[in-house]
């Protein structure tokens, strides 16, 4: 089977600084996978480069065995890859239904067709089991974990094959927190594909079928999470070696 | 962390209603006080009288024409200071275009000529507008405001200095005449402005673009949105809308001055934001807007009609503004977020 998304040997350099060296990482349908590392290791600019936001001095990027050019944030979304960020992912301003459909509007010939986006709208968040109760105040009125949320939703109404999550729980209570992890399993079994960045090694290797471990814009190495101990990423993350044994490509 | 949203109590959704409201309030206010003076003091009504309300709806023209561009620039989160001049440029250029075809074509074409030049010139200057500050990332400030004085000089050069009077009976037709000798021609073409403005920003993709870009401009990025494009696009719709207003004081006047538009952008501003658009983006009305250019109008020509010094309209204006900032705040910190 062809990985959903292969990136082979991305090398990307911010001025003088080398901030992602010959990396090379996949991800298969239905599989969470874990990027870890310290504070700018490179986490974010590899995942920028999938998305469309940065793009690489070289590499090559793979999706369902063929090679594509991600010049932008809409080159990665025609291939079915959607990003979900932390913060600044959503127009505060906006209602729920305008931020699923932003940049991607039903029309009525020139006009908005604002009841079937909110019919739309609402079966989505209905399907990720999401108690909304208006779909129509400005997202600014709505909790972290429904502005999350929403942010999913539009990735899930968009038929994403592909989602990238940089620390989505970041900004969320435990309770919400849990209710994202929910979400992931949920989209998993749906054979969506994920790659989960996040600061909690807890959250990460509780979801993660894979660990992928960056340390200076490298990758240290990518385990399988069954295989290893806590301890022994704590290792990976802080030292940047990966036990022989352990490795997995 | 948690918070959801609030069932309002009884208490705060008197004033977040009242608040939504306050400037339609506050206009009829005003018309009920003006029209109780003027009988009072002079026996004589202020609002029925034809005369009254062609004069209020034309003096709203011209600050409601800016007004409606920078509604769209206000929500996408910045600022157009260079359109006063813009009227001007517009206004001079039209004058100068119908001047010099006078003797050789008939004045409807001479008028179109003039017009199509006019329009054209001032989306130039909008396009640089938005090319300084989507491309070049200048702040729409100081972008804005180097552009009110390139505006401002090429206008007084196109006029060599003085006004440039023009000789065209449709032009002064189209700033004088009225349809049925009811509505003037320039309340018609503005109010036909008004809907398609109220129309575009309220239900289209390019409205809901605008408010996206002043919400947050990063996720309208990231949601694909050619922000760079859209943003030229308000200053140039800023700029054509200026011209138009630039085109009708032409029409009006018999005469292109590079002043056209001066007084008129406190006014604008004044209008928009006394509509409840915010300075920080992401949030104003056309209808808003509207109320607020009728309320700076309805001041000036009542102050003027019962008989107050005109200096006093500058005071009111004033407080206004900042009464309508003051009343936005106490709506918003009871909404919460
Ligand atoms: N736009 C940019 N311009 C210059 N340098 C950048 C830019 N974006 C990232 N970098 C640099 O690239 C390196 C990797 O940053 P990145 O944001 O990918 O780290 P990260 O692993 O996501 O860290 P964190 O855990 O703190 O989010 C850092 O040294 C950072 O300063
Ligand atoms: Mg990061």
């Amino acid at each position: 089977m062809n990985p959903l998304i292969e990136m082979k040997n991305i090398s990307l350099r911010f001025g003088g600084n080398q901030a992602l060296s010959d990396v090379s990482i996949n991800l298969y349908p239905g599989e969470v996978v874990g990027l870890l590392g310290h504070n700018g290791a490179g986490k974010s600019t590899l995942i920028k480069v999938l998305s469309g936001a940065y793009k690489s001095d070289s590499g090559q990027i793979f999706v369902e065995g063929s090679e594509v050019k991600i010049n932008n944030p809409q080159d990665s979304q025609r291939h079915g890859i959607e990003t979900i960020y932390q913060s600044l992912a959503l127009a505060d301003n906006l209602d729920a239904v305008a931020n699923v459909f932003l940049g991607r509007e039903k029309i009525n010939g020139v006009v908005l067709d604002e009841d079937t986006m909110e019919i739309e709208a609402r079966k989505v968040l209905d399907r990720l089991r999401v108690k909304i109760p208006s779909l129509r105040v400005p997202v600014s009125n709505m909790s972290g974990g429904q502005r999350q949320t929403v942010a999913i939703a539009r990735a899930v109404y968009f038929k994403a094959k592909v989602l990238i999550m940089d620390e989505p729980t970041a900004a969320l209570g435990p309770e919400e927190t849990q209710k994202v992890g929910e979400l992931i399993k949920a989209l998993k079994a749906e054979g969506v594909g994920i790659f989960l960045i996040s600061h909690d090694l807890h959250d990460v290797a509780d979801l993660s079928d894979r660990l992928t471990v960056m340390k200076n814009g490298r990758v240290v190495g990518t385990v399988n999470t069954k295989d290893v101990s806590e301890d022994e990423v704590l290792g990976m993350i802080i030292a940047g070696t990966t036990p022989k044994h352990l490795a997995n490509k | 962390m948690n918070q959801t949203v609030k069932p309002a109590s009884s208490g705060s959704s008197i004033i977040k209603t009242v608040g939504a409201i306050w400037s339609w309030l506050f206009l009829a206010f005003l018309i009920v006080v003006f029209e109780i003076w003027a009988r009072l003091s002079f026996g004589q009504t202020f609002l029925f009288n034809l005369n009254s309300v062609q004069s209020i709806l034309m003096a709203t023209v011209q600050p409601l024409l800016l007004a409606l561009g920078l509604t769209f620039v206000i929500i996408a989160g910045g600022i157009d200071l260079s359109v006063g001049f813009t009227v001007g440029l517009a206004s001079v250029t039209a004058a100068q275009v119908m001047q010099s075809l006078n003797s050789s074509l008939p004045s409807g074409i001479g008028l179109a000529l003039g017009i199509i030049a006019a329009i054209l010139i001032a989306m130039i200057a909008g396009l640089v507008n938005g090319l300084l500050i989507a491309r070049l990332n200048i702040p729409p400030f100081i972008g804005t405001l180097g552009m009110y004085g390139i505006n401002r000089g090429v206008a007084f050069i196109l006029a060599k200095g003085t006004t440039v009077p023009v000789d065209n009976p449709v032009n002064s037709a189209l700033g004088n005449g009225s349809v049925l000798g009811i509505i003037p021609i320039p309340v018609l073409i503005t109010l036909i402005i008004v809907v398609i403005m109220h129309y575009v920003l309220s239900q289209t993709k390019f409205g809901q673009y605008t408010y996206a870009i002043g919400g947050n401009k990063q996720a309208a990025q990231r949601a694909g949105i050619n922000v760079e494009r859209h943003t030229i696009g308000l200053y140039v719709l800023t700029a054509a809308l200026a011209a138009v207003a630039g085109i009708i004081y032409t029409g009006r006047f018999t005469a292109g001055a590079a002043q056209a538009g001066e007084p008129t952008l406190l006014n604008a501003i004044a209008a928009v934001v006394i509509g409840g658009a915010s300075l920080f983006g992401g949030e104003g009305k056309v209808v808003g807007t509207v109320i607020g250019a009728l309320i700076i109008a309805v001041i000036e020509f009542g102050l003027v009609y019962i008989n107050v010094s005109p200096f006093y309209q500058f005071i009111a204006v004033g407080a206004v503004i900042i009464l309508s900032v003051l009343v936005d705040q106490s709506r918003r910190s009871v909404v919460g977020s």
